[in-house]
């Protein structure tokens, strides 16, 4: 079976800016894939090129099997999308705004759309703009839960739910895998990815930077090390992978790549070790570290 | 007084958005003011004319129905009385758009919150709007004044405050109606809605009366510029109701505009179903589009029937001079005056009905920019089955309101049935080109979609202003409204009719074309 989604070498340029710059990303299908990366990176432009409404200045991308452009109308009934900032119509109510997108989609489920609407306890009979920025949220991810589709492209769905909205959010995404289904998952909030994603990508400036695991990505991180030495530190400065090393007489600080931790933990060893703590790197220093990366 | 703080920093603001919508249409108005002494001295070049005139439009009810009566043969009498109901409706018109722009606009958008908590008063933003709409009318005074002094300086004062004075009466309505209302869309509707009432109190008044004292003229600040009397001994006095209407409705205004949330109205949006029936990008256009349509055709319907009722009246006027009988033959038709009259004001709605095939078809743009389209092209919708939604409406719309026009002529008239609403479909050909090349601009370059209005804008100035001005052949050639046929009364052609249809049909195709390639923007 084909990957729900193949992207490769993805170009494009709106003016002078280069938005997309050989973009990269695959995504299995049945799997919760985050998509991750600074204001700016292309993650949006990425999604729109994916749904036909932006066409690629050059590579390629294949999305359900199909191309994104040119079949969008067949590849748009199996997929379901809720955008970051939804813009309803004033004079229609949440509930029909539900019933259309479903039936321009594959369908909806009338039982789920039930469900749902109670769950994440939306007032369906409200209009347009009476709806507060979440609920204007809930009235597309309501849509898009409820409709029969096999692939979900999700960008920043969850800005302005509250905690609570954000847990039944959770829990629906986990339904959705269950089901087989797909999920493209934007995001910034670090513990939903955490929590929801079995791999991530991570671009940066129009470029995939990082993609894999959560497991895959911690391993290639950096670990902080302390300890406590009975003897002077050795050599430590040239082993490779080592960084931000400070040393303080018989205390030594630094930061090590996690591949690279063996041979460090063999050098104070070699000095004998009083104490020693080691913390393994928070999904938010590896999140802040590919994010900075241009910065420093 | 800290209700108003920020008002400056504001309305500047408000003129640096405004720099060009105000600058044109202040100048489109103003050059249609000061064109016309020039205009009128070539048709009555004589004082005996002008007398003639003066007596023939006195007499004759269907035409102060439709300009109000004259009350001097001077020159710049005349030319309060030819543009004096236009003039006072453009700047109406501009002071509407001013204000409902700055104020329900922006709550609506949600722009006004971000403004709103800021060090800024609770009413700056509708002062600010009000003070904009000042500017605008203050420009317009002064020029017209300005350009109007060579005939005689109080006239041209009084008829350039009066112009002035109805664009402000309609920016306060404006204002009141943007507490009301949560919609933009519909403050704009029911202002516009009003001033069509004060036209057709006017109407109503004026044709009753030749001096404009019936109570109907004097309920209608249209009525008021003309018993301002400009140019005719001017009752100075008059423009004390302009300034107690621009004050009472301020007060009205702000009045409600402290009493209410940011966003929100007096009349509160009801709640809708729970569950929706429309299952296609085409129920969702006809949805969308269906207040317009409706409004259009109402007013296209009354506005047949006025004219269909003037028109006997009408042409007996016009039968009397001899170049206004030119004038009316080149707008309309060459045989019966009848005939020349109905074609003249056929094809005046004709002209009208391309400012509501552009507004139809830039809903498109509107739904892309605004981010509603997106969603929907998301799902199982081609971009071209969306845009036919919308834009059968548009040409759709088109002609179901020339019908309803015909019908209004045919049922106001009560004769020629048959030749009428030929005459009002046969205006179609034009009016979807002119929705064409919106359709052409919105595919082709989205940015410049709005230009569309400029199509529009060019369209009616020459077939309003051009025939009366002598514009040289070739400018008239560029409207596609001078190559249809005059009916009632002319030659049916079809050469040109099927040139021009054809014509439109290429340009949705282009339009079609370049939407389909093109990156939807955000």
């Amino acid at each position: 079976m084909t990957k729900a989604i193949t992207v490769s070498g993805l170009h494009k340029s709106f003016g002078r800016t280069h938005a997309l710059d050989g973009l990269d990303l695959e995504v299995e299908r049945g799997e919760v894939h985050g998509f991750l990366g600074p204001n700016g990176a292309g993650k949006s432009t990425t999604l729109r090129v994916l749904l036909g409404l932006l066409r690629a200045d050059a590579g390629a991308a294949q999305i359900l099997g199909r191309d994104p452009w040119s079949d969008a109308v067949e590849v748009h009934r199996r997929i379901a999308y809720v955008p970051g900032d939804v813009t309803l119509w004033r004079n229609l109510s949440g509930g029909e705004v539900i019933d259309l997108y479903g039936r321009l989609r594959g369908g909806l489920d009338p039982a789920r759309r039930a469900d749902l609407i109670d769950r994440f306890e939306l007032d369906p009979t409200k209009k347009g703009r009476t709806y507060s920025k979440g609920n204007r949220q809930k009235v597309a991810l309501v849509a898009a839960f409820a409709s029969d589709v096999d692939l979900l492209i999700l960008d920043e769905p969850t800005s302005g739910l509250d905690p609570l909205m954000e847990e039944v959010f959770q829990r629906c995404v986990e339904e959705e895998r269950d089901r087989g289904r797909t999920v493209l998952l934007s995001s910034h909030i670090l513990s939903e990815v955490e929590e929801l994603c079995d791999r991530v990508s991570i671009i940066r400036k129009g470029r995939t930077v990082e993609s894999g695991s959560l497991a895959d990505l911690r391993h290639l991180t950096r670990t902080s090390v302390r300890a406590e030495l009975a003897g002077p530190p050795n050599g430590l400065a040239h082993l490779p992978g080592v960084h931000d090393l400070d040393v303080q007489g018989r205390r030594v600080r630094l930061q090590v790549d996690t591949d690279k931790l063996d041979a460090v933990l063999r050098s104070l060893t070699d000095s004998g070790v009083r104490s020693l703590t080691s913390t393994p790197p928070t999904l938010e220093e590896l999140f802040l570290r590919h994010y900075q990366e241009e910065a420093r | 007084m800290t209700a108003l703080a920020g008002t400056g920093t504001l309305t500047r603001f408000a003129l640096r958005r405004d720099r060009v919508l105000i600058p044109v249409w202040v100048a489109v108005n103003t050059l249609m003011v000061l064109s016309m002494p020039t205009t009128l001295k070539g048709l009555y070049s004589t004082p005996v004319e002008r007398a003639d005139l003066l007596r023939q439009m006195s007499a004759n009810s269907s035409f102060r129905a439709l300009i109000g009566p004259v009350f001097d043969d001077s020159l710049g009498a005349l030319t309060a009385w030819r543009v004096g109901v236009f003039a006072g409706g453009l700047a109406a018109v501009t002071a509407l758009l001013v204000v409902v722009r700055h104020t329900r606009d922006e709550e609506e958008s949600g722009r006004q919150e971000l403004i709103a908590s800021g060090a800024v008063g609770r009413r700056a933003s509708l002062t600010a709007a009000l003070l904009a709409a000042g500017v605008a009318n203050a420009v317009l005074a002064l020029l017209v004044t300005a350009g109007l002094a060579g005939q005689g300086v109080a006239g041209a004062a009084a008829f350039g405050l009066g112009l002035a004075g109805v664009g402000m009466v309609f920016a306060t309505m404006a204002a009141i109606v943007a507490q009301l209302t949560e919609s933009a869309r519909l403050t704009r509707g029911l202002t516009a809605a009003v001033l069509g009432a004060a036209f057709v109190l006017r109407a109503a008044g004026d044709s009753a009366t030749d001096d404009g004292s019936s109570v109907l003229t004097w309920v209608s600040p249209l009525g008021w510029l003309e018993n301002l009397r400009a140019f005719a001994d001017e009752r100075w006095w008059v423009l004390g109701l302009f300034a107690g209407a621009v004050a009472v409705q301020a007060a009205v205004a702000y009045g409600l505009a402290g009493r209410r949330d940011v966003g929100m109205s007096f009349l509160p949006t009801r709640p809708g179903p729970a569950a929706g029936r429309l299952a296609s990008a085409g129920a969702l256009a006809r949805r969308l589009q269906r207040g317009g349509v409706l409004g259009w055709s109402v007013g296209f319907f009354l506005a047949g029937v006025v004219y269909g009722g003037l028109t006997d009246g009408a042409a007996d006027l016009v039968a009397d001079n001899a170049r206004a009988r030119e004038i009316f033959e080149r707008m309309g038709g060459q045989s019966g005056l009848t005939d020349a009259f109905l074609a003249a004001m056929v094809g005046m709605l004709g002209l009208i009905a391309s400012l509501y095939v552009v507004a139809s078809v830039l809903r498109l743009h509107g739904e892309e920019t605004s981010g509603r389209a997106e969603p929907v092209l998301a799902n199982a919708v081609g971009r071209l089955r969306w845009a036919a939604g919308h834009l059968l409406i548009a040409f759709g719309g088109a002609a179901l309101i020339m019908l309803l026009a015909g019908l209004g002529f045919v049922a106001g008239y009560g004769k020629e049935a048959g030749p009428i609403l030929a005459a009002c479909l046969v205006q179609l050909p034009a009016v979807w080109v002119v929705g064409g090349l919106a359709v052409l601009l919105y595919g082709t370059a989205p940015r410049l979609a709005p230009a569309a209005w400029g199509v529009a804008g060019a369209v009616l100035l020459i077939g309003w202003i051009g025939p009366a001005l002598d514009a040289p052949q070739f400018v008239l050639d560029l409207s596609p409204f001078g190559h249809l046929p005059k009916l009632p009364g002319g030659e049916m052609s079809w050469g040109p009719v099927g040139v021009l249809a054809a014509l439109a049909g290429v340009l949705v195709a282009g339009g079609l074309a370049g939407l389909r390639r093109r990156d939807m923007t955000t």
